[in-house]
């Protein structure tokens, strides 16, 4: 019920503002700007949208969710409203839970936003759109993920741009332990064990075999215990915090 | 209503509130004074269970802070030292969201909200954005937020703070008001208040009560009958701690 009224406020919060719009628009310029240009969406001539626009969403949401989730705490805590939301009858959990939801509906709006490139190739070709769906789960994911790395970073400093800085660093990192070419490199330095580490704990892994319709339990696991274990971060931070 | 047992708050080495005892009874307002840096704030925000003690106690209604602290954290109203509020939102909004937290709703959560606009003297200002008031207002709007759901316990962290001469006289008036129903704890180091608006006042020194009495006592006890003397008298100075 709390978290419902949080959720509630932070929504709002968040059209209030400039900023939900302006993270919506960048994500829709960019995502399909990137479709149309290096993701050659109009000569390749493939529907499954896998390569020509799911490709680049992690590396959007590396910047954006950062942009997203960077004030959930630290603007809490700039502005000293975490000592009302501390002193309602509400625990710091459903807080917690009520923004990141918050925050992954902003990113679930930009992502609906995109539907127009689905009736494109359903126009143009005949795709399978279960793979499209496998896709936009995928990418909401990978979204989520990152809102919740920046919800951690977030709980821990009351300055939104180093919070951006670090969170967009973290995020970065998750993108780029995954990205074939640096893997590769790697591999000639350390052993092929260390390279399956590194890439098994980068998130491009995991949305890959997704926006390819693979549904597979370990990845949806993987997702679930990593935000999880950030939101957990979350919690025991912000208590440490106060004591 | 309030009970503080023995309340102690480390921060690292430092001890900033050393076995602080006290109580408020209904219908009591205590005055609680003391310098800056004297444990004031810290104090409220153990006893409204923001800051977990690092020993001893407050009980709200009989209800532990430290064992129960969601039921307890519902008999109090908080008006923190600085009045944060969401500067995105309007007062009227802002009010509704406190009020649906608190668990207030439909006609019941309108009908709070509005006496609180009411009693804070915020009609004017009610559909205006947060971000555009002056510190009055918001200081007034942060004290709606702590009356609206008629709380038996009202802690308020210096209330008059940066308010005008009117301002302050209105906000003692109210106090003085509501302190004939609630239990009421308020700081301020602004001496005049206390005979104003207090029927009791202890007052507070690196974490400890060095004067506890009602106004007259506390008069009584000063050298030339002035609580500035009395206070300046029983406390600190910055330069001298």
């Amino acid at each position: 019920m709390s978290s419902l009224t949080i959720f509630k406020r932070e929504l709002k919060s968040y059209f209030a503002q400039p900023t939900a719009y302006a993270i919506i628009v960048i994500f829709l310029l960019l995502s399909l700007g990137m479709t149309f240009s290096f993701g050659e969406f109009m000569t390749v001539g493939d529907a499954s949208l896998e390569y020509s626009f799911f490709y680049w969403h992690p590396w959007l949401y590396m910047l954006l969710a950062p942009a997203i989730a960077m004030k959930l705490w630290a603007d809490e805590q700039r502005n000293g409203t975490i000592e009302l939301l501390g002193t309602f009858p509400v625990s710091t959990w459903s807080a917690i839970v009520g923004k990141f939801l918050a925050a992954a509906t902003v990113s679930l709006v930009a992502l609906a936003l995109t539907f127009p490139i689905v009736i494109t190739v359903n126009y143009l070709g005949d795709p399978d759109n279960g793979i499209i769906l496998a896709g936009y789960i995928g990418s909401f994911l990978v979204c989520c993920t990152f809102i919740a790395i920046t919800m951690l970073v977030s709980a821990c400093t009351r300055d939104q741009v180093v919070c951006l800085i670090v969170s967009v660093f973290l995020c970065t990192t998750m993108v780029l332990s995954g990205y074939d070419p640096l893997s590769r490199e790697l591999a000639k330095a350390t052993s092929p064990a260390t390279v399956e580490a590194v890439v098994s704990l980068g998130v491009l892994n995991h949305f890959t075999t997704l926006s390819r319709g693979l549904f597979r339990l370990q990845d949806f696991v993987w997702f679930a215990s990593f935000i999880g274990i950030c939101l957990l971060g979350t919690s025991t931070i912000l208590s440490a915090k106060r004591a | 209503m309030i009970e503080v047992a023995k309340l102690s708050k480390h921060f690292g080495s430092k001890l900033a509130v050393d076995e602080l005892s006290f109580t408020v009874e209904k219908g009591e307002v205590l005055g609680f004074l003391g310098p800056n840096g004297a444990g004031k704030s810290t104090t409220m925000r153990m006893v409204t269970g923001f800051l977990p003690p690092s020993a001893g106690d407050a009980k709200i209604c009989g209800i532990s802070i430290t064992e129960n602290p969601f039921e307890a954290k519902t008999k109090i109203g908080y008006l923190p030292e600085s009045a944060p509020l969401y500067n995105d939102m309007t007062v009227i909004g802002f009010l509704k969201f406190c009020a649906a937290i608190r668990g207030l709703v439909g006609p019941e959560k309108n009908e709070a909200v509005e006496k609180a606009i009411e009693t804070c003297f915020l009609e004017s200002v009610a559909h205006q954005s947060i971000e555009t008031l002056s510190k009055g207002y918001r200081h007034r709007t942060c004290l709606a937020q702590s009356l609206l759901h008629d709380p038996e316990v009202l802690i308020l962290d210096e209330p008059t703070d940066g308010l005008d001469p009117n301002q302050k006289f209105e906000i003692r008036q109210l106090i003085k008001r509501l302190g004939e129903t609630k239990a009421i704890l308020f700081s301020t180091h602004i001496l005049e208040e206390v005979e104003a608006a207090c029927t009791r006042a202890v007052i507070v020194d690196r974490g400890k009560i060095v004067a506890d009495g009602t106004p007259a006592e506390l008069i009584a006890q000063a050298p030339n009958g002035s609580l500035t003397e009395l206070f300046r008298k029983v406390t600190t100075t910055d330069t001298a701690a």
